[in-house]
């Protein structure tokens, strides 16, 4: 016989957001002497003048506690209300159960629907897209998102390609039911063809089979920067065109932009090909956190809410991309100033 | 499409200008980017992929690396767009 599914449809937002970067700040000049580079070519290069890294001891679930619980806080809503918990993440150390069960547990929240998503640094807007969704069909009326990445495990401090540029840090979100349309429609996708732009290699299986991390490395972040730089400043401007055009507004509908923090320089260019007035708020977190791949978008939404508080309830450009190639773009109502 | 080199030249100057922002009176045919008009390894990429949409050519990764002068993209774009 027939299904029957008389789920009627909702609006969905982000309710609040938080962060965790961790204590310790490790500017440029502590890393330069192993990749014989220099401050000024980093900053030239990528914006980063410093960036945190977590102590040895410090998980990633350790932080994402931290940041999930303000996020918690300030949506005003008890951990027993979240229905499911979707973690981005390409750094933790698990092949399961999932950073999110972990996460559940030290939480408390013993009964959500948790798992992980793997998309890197388009993770978080993966999981907003999907969060938004579960939401609209009231499959869960409040999923916690979480960007999560200990990116110090996987980065290998003697690359001269990646050593200034991956970092650690959480952001995480609540989203949940709205009166109006919070998040618009997420414009997502891939380019496989450039699935060996960015690796971590090798695979765990060589461990299994008799090497060693001396015989065959450690899975560190391998990019092929130039590559994914071209590929960013000439795919992902028409991504986040699609996104605005997909929410019904325009470019001067917009408030702030707050891509991926992959290079300033990505940024820069994103902005003038997209064509953003300067009235648009733009997200430069990547200066002093670096590049933490799902997290970078929470925690940049964090801060530009704590620099610019008029921006609460305003629209922003979210676009995350990253090792695939994948891509996910989407505009969202920031989430009001707590109360 | 066929553009004569003097085309090419106006228009690469154009697209460096706004990646670079220099003044676009420095630009020559026998400057290299690098050296003398302070485009790096990224603003390059920005140039050629400004460059590969204004003309309507591919420039492949490997030849980009080999373009050193204005010179060098100019000539490569004429030969390209025919």
């Amino acid at each position: 016989m027939a299904l029957t599914n008389n789920q009627i449809t909702q609006n969905s937002r982000i309710l609040s957001v938080g962060a965790f970067r961790p204590a310790r700040v490790v500017p440029n000049s502590e890393i330069v002497d192993l990749i014989e580079s220099s401050d000024e070519w980093i900053q030239q290069r990528t914006g980063i003048a410093s960036r945190h890294l977590a102590a040895k001891d410090e998980s990633l679930i350790d932080m994402s506690v931290k940041a999930v619980q303000i996020a918690i806080d300030r949506a005003k809503i008890s951990v027993e209300e979240i229905d499911a918990i979707i973690f981005a993440t390409i750094s933790y150390p698990f092949q399961a159960p999932s950073a999110a069960t972990e996460l559940a547990a030290r939480i408390g929240a013993n009964k959500a629907a948790a798992f992980d998503i793997s998309a890197a640094c388009a993770g978080f807007s993966y999981g907003v897209g999907m969060a938004s969704d579960f939401v609209r069909n009231k499959t869960a009326k409040y999923v916690l998102v979480v960007g999560g990445e200990k990116l110090s495990d996987f980065t290998d401090p003697t690359d001269r390609a990646t050593a200034f540029i991956f970092a650690d840090g959480v952001g995480a979100v609540i989203v949940g039911p709205s009166e109006t349309v919070g998040i618009g429609p997420t414009i997502w996708g891939s380019d496989v063809q450039n699935r060996d732009a960015i690796t971590l290699e090798p695979s765990f299986l060589e461990f299994k089979n008799g090497k060693s991390v001396d015989d065959v490395g450690w899975p560190n972040i391998a990019q092929e920067g130039q590559r994914v730089f071209r590929w960013a400043v000439y795919e992902m401007a028409p991504v986040g065109r699609a996104a605005i055009e997909a929410a019904g507004i325009t470019p001067g509908d917009l408030a702030a932009f707050i891509p991926h923090q992959a290079n300033e320089r990505i940024i820069d260019s994103l902005v003038k090909s997209m064509g953003l007035p300067d009235t648009v708020e733009v997200a430069r977190d990547i200066r002093t956190t670096g590049n933490t791949s799902s997290a970078s978008i929470p925690l940049a939404m964090d801060r530009l809410l704590h620099e610019h508080p008029d921006l609460h309830g305003k629209n922003a450009l979210l676009i995350g991309f990253g090792a695939g190639l994948v891509f996910a773009a989407q505009v969202v109502e920031l989430p009001p100033k707590p109360q | 499409m066929s553009v004569t080199q003097a085309e090419v030249l106006a228009g690469v100057k154009d697209i460096v200008v706004e990646v670079a922002g220099i003044d676009p009176t420095t630009i020559e045919m026998e400057k290299r980017f690098n050296e003398d008009l302070e485009v790096d390894s990224l603003s390059m990429v920005e140039v050629i992929v400004a460059a590969e949409e204004k003309f309507g050519v591919k420039i492949p990764d490997e030849e980009v690396t080999k373009m050193t002068t204005v010179a060098d993209a100019v000539n490569f774009i004429v030969a390209a767009a025919k």
